[in-house]
């Protein structure tokens, strides 16, 4: 479903990325793990396209109707629009619109897209409460303004929400555990699960091993400096809870 | 002003797509200001005494006064004998007709403006007087309004058919005397709309005048009166464009507005004149002078903006607060972009027991253009219990812009309550990648920004304003978010 050779990304005058490969299948769910800095996020964000990050070689691709497609080529709504989605770490503040404004605009120009008509207004709403009810998110939650004065948490909560609502086939949760409680970390987590099918993948941006209790990866891979340095199954996670990154640095 | 007639280039007109020039026979004076030109206005509309005497007196002071350089908006001081003061269609001069005689080419250009003005055609719940240049076209709908006692008609209509009205309140709100461009439109001014609501009437359309400047050196001097008898109500729009030219262009108008007891008038604007190109040449001089007299007790007055055009802006809609409990609101939202510069608020007069008043102004600055937001809020002695709330919100679109918030208070009574906000805030290439990345095109993504901070004025316009108001800024804005 997306395939990253030989990836290699600047931003500003920096290489963060320095030759990543990666391969996701349909049905998989991929971990990716490493310490500070070592281009975790950077990843997420070239995969969705962040204009201020430069691919200087290497490729991307994903398949769009079964066939791989250059990423690279495409805008980020576009990549958005065939099923990529990322959940922000920090997901950014949009006064004035509400919530559910927002995600009807969003779920209608995926909807456009695919050539069908937009969900009417009521239908949209009953559509939206049932995804929040799910994520046991508040209804009086839509109305409010697109991230506006929401805790972390509760943004956090709220990225997983446009992520029930858009159904993407590849999901990237940048850090979506940190800033959440255990309660909501149980929440979210069983939340993902049900989006779960074996026709998407999800990628797993963390810090930490707990949400991988809860998520259940089927690879885990070490980002240092810039590139997959080891890639395991979930014991992985479990030997770098125990020993931290060093070893695997050398 | 210089005299070069050139239309910009077509690449240009993508951006401004009222910018074309309608060919009209027109009758027009010689360019240049003087006793003389303001006699002949006055014998070509064959107006009585008391609007010449008004005229002679406003241009006589006129005379007197000087330029006003207080705003924050920079140009060359205007060359007012290089103005044309009247230009009108021919056969149109002699004054306003039925609106089935127009000039084909009129209605054609009316079309393309999206106002038609053809029997068939017209736009239902909207009564429309279009001014063109220094006259008014006609205004439709006037047969239905007539039923209820509604007066709706050119100015040079009304001071032919109800003299009497226009004599009692002509220069009741902005006088003569008041500023220089007010000055100026007193001696000069063409034609305008002249509506009357009568006596606990609730007029079931919204009324509107939609201006348009066509001929090249014309300044255009129109203006509006309009009263709202004791317990009335009405909905006022107003829309204008012009076509593109290398030069400036003035337009000086005038509106006043009554309320009686209990009446309310809310007036709503979308401005949209030609506001030069992007190194700034061209576009028109917005100067204009606008004021209600909330007279009668729980009066209303609302006046809500959307500046999206000109290159330079000077403008203050204003409340006079006499009534006891009468009310005063200011709704605005105004974009400057390329070289564009606005120095745009309002004025709220707090005279009567117990006035409210309120100000909410969205400024949107983009690339090189100034945004200045300029508001008084003065509590009289009499106002016991006054209470003022004032919202100034500035979004800066890239780093060149500027934006300034000149609040001025002035308070003689201390029962009063004021209240002022202001934000500066931008919008940031984060919060379009976030949206895109959602799947929304990026001018959708724009639209929706917009449409958010601009919310709490949006909501004030009649819907079909609204939502012209929406794409016009989307398209003002296109290509200037990083």
């Amino acid at each position: 479903m997306l395939n990253i050779e030989n990836l290699h990304v600047r931003v500003e005058e920096k290489e963060v990325l320095k030759g990543l490969n990666l391969h996701i299948k349909a049905g998989e769910i991929h971990a990716i793990m490493g310490p500070n800095g070592s281009g975790k996020s950077t990843l997420s964000k070239v995969i969705a396209g962040h204009p201020e990050y430069t691919v200087t070689s290497g490729s991307i691709t994903y398949d769009v109707n079964f066939r791989p497609k250059n990423v690279l080529e495409m805008q980020p709504d576009e990549r958005a629009r065939n099923g990529l989605f990322l959940a922000f770490q920090y997901p950014v503040e949009i006064p004035g619109i509400p919530n559910v404004e927002f995600l009807r605009a969003a779920f209608n120009a995926v909807c456009k897209h695919q050539g069908v008509d937009p969900m009417e207004t009521k239908a949209f709403d009953a559509f939206v409460r049932e995804k929040a009810k799910m994520l046991e998110i508040d209804s009086s939650f839509l109305d409010r303004e697109l991230n506006v004065d929401l805790s972390g948490g509760e943004k956090k909560r709220n990225e997983i929400l446009q992520m029930a609502v858009l159904n993407p086939r590849l999901a990237l949760l940048d850090e979506t555990d940190s800033g959440l409680d255990v309660d909501s970390l149980r929440i979210v987590s069983e939340g993902v699960n049900k989006l779960k099918t074996e026709d998407n993948a999800i990628v797993m941006i963390t810090h930490y091993h707990r949400i991988l209790n809860y998520i259940k990866p089927d690879f885990v891979h070490v980002l240092a400096d810039g590139r997959i340095v080891r890639s395991g199954d979930v014991s992985l996670a479990l030997e770098i809870e125990d020993r931290g990154y060093d070893w695997l640095l050398n | 002003m210089t005299t070069d007639n050139e239309t910009t280039s077509p690449l240009a007109q993508r951006e401004y797509k009222y910018g074309f020039v309608s060919d009209v026979e027109t009758e027009e004076f010689p360019r240049g200001l003087s006793e003389d030109i303001v006699r002949r206005i006055s014998a070509v509309k064959n107006e009585p005494e008391f609007v010449l005497d008004f005229r002679l007196k406003a241009y006589r002071h006129w005379l007197t006064l000087t330029e006003p350089t207080w705003a924050q908006v920079e140009y060359p001081l205007v060359d007012f004998q290089a103005i044309q003061y009247y230009s009108a269609p021919k056969n149109k001069g002699d004054g306003p007709k039925s609106l089935s005689e127009i000039d084909p080419e009129l209605l054609a250009t009316f079309n393309r403006l999206g106002i038609p003005l053809g029997e068939q055609q017209r736009i239902s719940g909207v009564a429309v007087d279009v001014v063109f240049d220094s006259v008014s076209l006609g205004t439709t709908h006037q047969a239905e309004l007539e039923e209820l006692g509604v007066i709706f008609c050119s100015l040079s209509e009304a001071i032919q058919n109800h003299p009497e009205l226009v004599k009692k309140y002509l220069g009741k709100v902005v006088p003569y005397k008041d500023n220089y461009y007010a000055t100026l439109n007193s001696a000069v001014f063409t034609d305008g709309s002249f509506c009357y609501i009568p006596k606990g009437v609730r007029c079931p359309l919204d009324l509107s005048t939609y201006f348009r400047i066509n001929a090249a050196g014309t300044g255009q001097f129109e203006r509006t009166l309009l009263i709202a008898d004791s317990d009335s109500y009405v909905s006022y729009l107003e829309g204008c464009t012009a076509p593109q030219r290398d030069e400036n262009q003035l337009h000086a108008a005038v509106v006043e507005l009554i309320a009686m007891d209990n009446a309310q008038i809310k007036y709503s604007t979308v401005q949209n004149w030609y506001a030069g190109n992007a190194e700034g040449k061209g576009g028109i001089y917005n100067f204009v002078t606008k004021r209600g007299l909330c007279q009668g007790k729980n009066s209303r007055i609302s006046w809500t903006q959307v500046e999206a055009g000109s290159a330079i802006t000077w403008k203050y809609p204003s409340c006079i607060l006499q009534g006891d409990g009468s009310r005063g609101e200011f709704y605005s939202v105004a974009l400057t972009n390329n070289k564009m510069q606005a120095d745009t608020g309002t004025k709220m007069i707090h005279i009567g027991k117990n006035t409210k008043s309120r100000i909410i102004s969205k400024g949107i600055s983009a690339e090189e253009s100034s945004n200045t937001y300029r508001g008084l809020v003065k509590i009289m002695p009499s106002a016991e219990g006054a209470r003022n709330h004032s919202q100034c919100d500035s979004l800066l679109v890239g780093d060149k812009c500027s934006a300034n918030t000149y609040p001025y208070i002035e308070v003689k009574n201390n029962t009063a309550v004021i209240e002022h906000e202001a934000t500066t805030s931008k919008i940031s290439g984060e919060q379009i990648f976030y949206l895109k990345s959602r799947g929304l095109e990026e001018e959708q993504a724009i639209g929706l920004l917009l449409n958010g901070f601009c919310k709490e004025v949006f909501k004030e316009l009649p819907l079909e304003f609204s939502v012209e108001a929406v794409k016009l800024l989307e398209m003002k804005l296109e290509g200037s978010v990083g």
